[in-house]
């Protein structure tokens, strides 16, 4: 039997980490994640969960002390956002390679500077190459929903990395929206004992994690670790499927809104896919042949699937929430586009910048997208590829 | 379950190499052999040793064994000629070979 309720993206995740009853959590507060850990740390102190909590000093700190207890043969979590994501840099990439499979709630913001507390995607789409798995969520229901799932994708056995599930600062962290819960004896079920093969607070079994890897070692290491990276892909269609069964929600590596048949795509991540598909229902009723696909895993980056998803689009619509400073394209684009060239698929892929720092995403700007891709078709020119949406000349 | 390290070696495939490159072992560093590191070598000159084992204790790597409070040959397989045996030892008994292994 589901639960409905109304909770902000924040309670919702908090929530499903109470569920969970996970055994530590260290964490250092950060807007706007911030009331992740301090809505849980008050079901410790009411005695809800039986989770270690650790106030650290710094994210620096929180996710090397999530790595220390991951290790320890505890599942470990922590949650953050922008600045705190970038201090917990070089860590990151130690839990992703001694295959800890830490759940992190990341709660996107803004990278400095100009100084700016709001939503883009700088802060995960710069860690997006530190092995983690990356999992965005459009809205609170689906960032519970897919932090219900994450251990299970992360403990896979032909996985064991450590993921992050991403939603979109403020606008879906802070808002209240409907939702449905499991009950706490589902989730229970659903998510499972922890049982690591092997951890250091073992007596029987001595154990070394993280030793060096002299240059004979360490390039077999990182291809083994790509292979578990490869294999997150197939478990977290695995694990979508038996959450269906449970919840009747159903997950894929990414959403297609009326896309079968669409001229005109838009390949788009978390929040601002709830306006798009605003705008596409908007223009379909006017005749317009358009559709969308929404991003929900981005690592590893189901480039296959999303090319034969776009195969019959005619020009393409690339939504980056960042800027990568390349000159070049975003993160998005990057991927999207050669996906299509390893498909031999040669569409017109314009890439936008958009919704910086918190910057308004509405049905009129998505809608200018879509006219910009049909006007692109119609006269057969593409004009600037790499564009910023919502920007005052 | 343990593993069995002797099968970590420099032709392992990235198939076979452990998750994390973690062992699950114990008191194996042993068979790590870092003297292949060394750039110059001591040389053990026993007739002139005295066996005060001054040069047993400031060997950072542990490379000089002692059986019976007399020390013997060099351990070579985790030496890495850093010289300061030779430096310490009174009589001479320690003599750098440079630029050999
Ligand atoms: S310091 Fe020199 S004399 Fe003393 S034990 Fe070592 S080699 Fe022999
Ligand atoms: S050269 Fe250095 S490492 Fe080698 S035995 Fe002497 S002190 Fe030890």
């Amino acid at each position: 039997m589901s639960i409905r309720e109304r909770l902000s993206g924040n309670e919702a995740v908090a929530t499903a980490m109470r569920q969970i009853n996970p055994d530590v959590m260290s964490a250092f507060p950060i807007t706007p994640s911030t009331e992740i850990p301090h809505i849980f740390s008050s079901f410790v102190a009411n005695g809800q969960v039986d989770t270690e909590f650790i106030p650290v000093e710094s994210e620096h700190s929180a996710m090397s002390a999530a790595i220390g207890a991951e290790a320890a043969g505890a599942r470990s979590l922590t949650a953050t956002s922008s600045c705190g994501l970038a201090l917990m840099w070089e860590v990151l990439y130690v839990a992703a390679s001694n295959r800890l499979a830490i759940a992190l709630a990341l709660v996107n913001r803004t990278l400095s500077g100009p100084i700016n507390i709001n939503c883009d995607h700088s802060d995960s789409m710069g860690a997006r190459d530190s092995g983690w798995i990356q999992i965005y969520s459009e809205n609170n229901q689906e960032v519970y929903d897919n932090f219900v799932q994450a251990y299970r994708i992360a403990e896979h056995p032909s996985v064991r990395l450590p993921i992050m599930i991403c939603q979109d600062g403020f606008i879906t962290s802070a808002a209240v929206e409907n939702i449905e819960l499991l009950e706490d004896r589902e989730v229970k079920e659903f998510v499972g004992e922890y049982c690591p093969d092997s951890y250091l607070l073992n007596s029987k079994q001595p154990l070394a994690v993280g030793p060096y890897a002299v240059s004979a070692y360490c390039m077999e290491a990182k291809r083994a670790q790509l292979e578990a990276l490869k294999n997150a892909k197939q478990v977290t269609l695995d694990v979508a499927k038996e959450f269906a069964a449970l919840s009747g929600r159903e997950y894929g590596l990414f959403e297609e809104y009326r896309l079968a048949d669409a001229d005109y795509a838009m390949v788009i991540i978390g929040s601002a896919a709830g306006t798009a598909k605003d705008a596409v229902d908007q223009l379909r009723a006017e005749g317009k042949k358009v559709g969308l696909l929404k991003i929900r895993l981005f690592r590893p980056f189901p480039g296959e699937e999303i090319a034969a998803a776009l195969q019959n689009a005619r020009v393409i619509a690339c939504m980056d929430r960042t800027e990568s400073f390349n000159a070049q394209c975003g993160p998005l684009g990057a991927e999207v586009k050669s996906a299509l060239f390893n498909a031999r698929l040669m569409p017109v892929v314009i890439n936008y910048v958009y919704g910086l720092g918190g910057r308004d995403v509405t049905v009129e700007s998505i809608t200018s997208v879509y006219a910009d891709l049909i006007k692109i078709d119609q006269t057969n020119d593409a004009g600037e590829i790499y564009r910023y949406l919502s920007l005052r000349e | 379950m343990a593993i069995d390290v002797s099968k970590i070696t420099e032709t392992i495939s990235w198939k076979d190499i452990t998750e994390g490159c973690k062992i699950e072992a114990a008191g194996n560093s042993r068979m790590f052999n870092t003297g292949d590191w060394r750039v110059n070598t001591p040389v053990f000159i026993e007739e002139k040793c005295e066996q005060c084992l001054l040069c047993v204790p400031v060997c950072p790597d542990s490379s000089i064994p002692v059986d019976n409070y007399k020390r013997g040959e060099f351990d070579f397989m985790h030496c890495k000629g850093c010289g300061i045996c030779a430096k310490v030892c009174p009589f001479g008994a320690i003599v750098m070979k440079m630029g050999e292994r």
